[in-house]
């Protein structure tokens, strides 16, 4: 199968922060906010080139999206990021009213995603985000799988002109796409060609997906994984033409089953091309102080989990 | 003077659409209509830059004005009709199955003069704060005017904003809250015990000027004096009633959200009198 190297571990939410740096030196509309996470957000190269488009919003995050949304109504072009939890679930009422609802030109950039934030526990693990912002109208939202992936991904939601729902995260994770990459909203994206399953995965799981394939290879199973960088609009066409060739599929995430992607991808399956699928997510439950490592490993988002769920989806063929 | 009379006249016009289009529609909030309908009609016709021909969404050298307690649209649809933004036939569609006057504003469907979308209450303060600071970092000294509810202030998103545009230094914003002491369930006072609204803006650090929100003339002084920014935003509690102009709705809560029938709405527009203007 085709090899992938990892050039080092990176935090995706770095990737999001050199994105957004290089598009506000690009193009002198992006301004960027966040509710007392400038840190977390990586967003400090930003604010120390541009301070007049660095704008402090303090803890209260639903200002913080109506203020993008009124930035977004003048041409500016908002990032507006905070933890996933306190960028979705919290404001969800006001993404929808002031940016969905209107097409309004803000992105949203949701750092943290996932139980991978870690120790802090399931009151700022969002597992369920996906499912939130997939369910408003018109919402793109895009996962990307590492840190060079993120970064291209940031500069295309500033080029794109409509709201965008960007997640990242803290730990960090192989970054093994290419740099200086570019980024396309939509697509899926092949990563490996095979004939006997499809590995979806999104986010960081696509490496554990290209693991999971080696391992798979090693035993004689042909695995294609295909990187589902943007959930919404889901590349239906590419879903059903790679799993009418396998047969089977596996959907890997970092989220619950409720509204995710292996639920999204369910439902053009359903509809179009029924064929035994398997999950790789969180479940139904919340999550729990760990290490991110330690954390992958008990909810099985990992390697092992995937050759486990695609296994069983073979048994089914 | 003249300009006052015009003011009236046209406010008056705008409390009689406001009662038909209500009832025409089945349903609506005349109560808090009624009572904005005076402030509305001198931003709209005397105090705000604004030009229909000429209007764009991004409020790109205009002022702009942003309606937070979207559930008035009756006063705002009738304002913006009566201004010329768009057919003062169109009012009959409030409320209509795809008609462009939504119950609460909106932009999707294009009406011209409305910058948001507003209903979910608490949202709209957030979103003229961020216009006006874009104004600021765009070089644009043109202001943006904002109106709030009194009930819509139990909110706690209007605070978050409160904070925010005193931190930012945003002058260029002019809010407006429309302190008529009613919400859906009674008196704000017995529902949520607000409290003293200008003592908890000043605290805030907000520029605080309470008036009179139905003599057009103290209304049109609290303008000029609200628009000599002093690097603070400003806020302007108006005094008004629920349901001011028509006797049998006044200074109550429970026209909120009722419709009048035919008989009231009679009654309503013999009291208010016939206006040069015309009915739509």
């Amino acid at each position: 199968m085709k090899k992938y190297i990892d050039t080092g571990k990176k935090d995706t939410r770095s990737g999001f922060g050199a994105g957004l740096l290089e598009a506000g030196r690009k193009d002198e509309r992006v301004v960027a906010l966040t509710a007392d996470l400038k840190g977390s957000l990586k967003m400090d190269a930003f604010a120390e080139e541009f301070p007049e488009r660095f704008i402090q919003c303090g803890i209260a995050e639903a200002n913080m999206i109506g203020a993008a949304a009124g930035l977004a109504i003048t041409g500016k072009i908002p990032f507006a990021g905070s933890f996933a939890e306190f960028v979705t679930g919290r404001v969800y009422d006001q993404i929808r009213q002031e940016v969905a609802y209107g097409k309004t030109n803000v992105k949203i950039a949701s750092s943290h995603a996932g139980i991978t934030l870690g120790e802090d526990g399931a009151t700022h693990q969002t597992m369920e985000d996906i499912a939130l912002m997939r369910a408003l109208p018109g919402m793109v939202v895009i996962n990307p799988c590492d840190y060079n992936q993120t970064k291209a991904a940031t500069i295309a939601a500033a080029e794109f002109d409509g709201p965008v729902y960007l997640r990242f995260g803290r730990p960090g994770v192989p970054n093994f796409t290419p740099a200086d990459q570019e980024f396309k909203i939509g697509p899926a994206i092949i990563f490996n060609e095979g004939s006997d399953v499809t590995i979806f995965a999104t986010g960081h799981l696509v490496w554990e997906a290209l693991g999971a394939a080696e391992a798979l290879e090693a035993e004689g199973i042909s695995a294609e994984v295909v990187d589902i960088a943007t959930i919404k609009p889901l590349d239906e066409e590419a879903v059903i033409a790679s799993v009418t060739k396998t047969g089977v599929a596996v959907v890997a995430e970092e989220h619950n089953m409720a509204g995710g992607l292996g639920e999204a991808i369910a439902g053009v399956l359903a509809a179009k091309c029924p064929k035994p699928l398997e999950y790789v997510n969180g479940g139904d439950r919340f999550g729990e102080s760990g290490t991110p490592a330690v954390l992958m490993e008990a909810y099985g988002l990992n390697a092992a989990g995937i050759v486990a769920a695609a296994k069983k989806a073979l048994a089914r063929k | 003077m003249e300009n006052i009379e015009k003011l009236k006249t046209i406010a008056t016009q705008v409390r009689r659409d406001i009662v038909r289009m209500v009832n025409l529609a089945g349903s609506g909030h005349p109560g808090g209509s009624l009572s904005s309908a005076d402030v509305l009609t001198a931003i709209y016709f005397s105090v705000m830059e604004n030009d229909p021909a000429t209007w764009r969404r991004d409020a790109q050298g205009q002022d702009a004005f942003i309606l937070s307690a979207g559930h008035i649209s009756p006063v705002y649809y009738s304002v913006l009709a009566r201004r010329g933004y768009f057919p003062v036939s169109e009012l009959a569609t409030f409320r209509r199955f795809g008609a462009r006057l939504q119950g609460h504003p909106e932009v999707k469907k294009g009406l011209p003069g409305v910058f948001q979308a507003s209903g979910s209450l608490g949202q709209g303060l957030s979103v003229a704060a961020g216009l006006a600071l874009g104004k600021k970092l765009s070089g644009d000294s043109h202001k943006v005017y904002c109106l709030c509810g009194d009930g819509e202030s139990e909110e706690g998103q209007i605070w978050e904003a409160g904070m925010f545009a005193v931190h930012h230094s945003i002058g260029n914003l002019i809010a407006m809250t429309d302190w008529n002491g009613q919400q859906i369930d009674g008196p704000v006072a017995s529902v949520a015990g607000e409290g003293d609204l200008e003592a908890k803006w000043k605290a805030w650090g907000w520029r605080v000027i309470v008036a009179d929100g139905h003599d057009m003339e103290v209304v049109l002084k609290t303008f000029a004096e609200a628009k000599a920014s002093d690097g603070r935003p400003t806020m302007i509690l108006w005094k008004t009633d629920m349901g001011r102009g028509i006797s049998f709705m006044a200074g109550t809560h429970k026209w909120h959200g009722k419709v009048p029938s035919a008989e009231q709405v009679a009654e309503a527009l013999a009291e208010l009198g016939e206006t040069s203007l015309g009915d739509f």
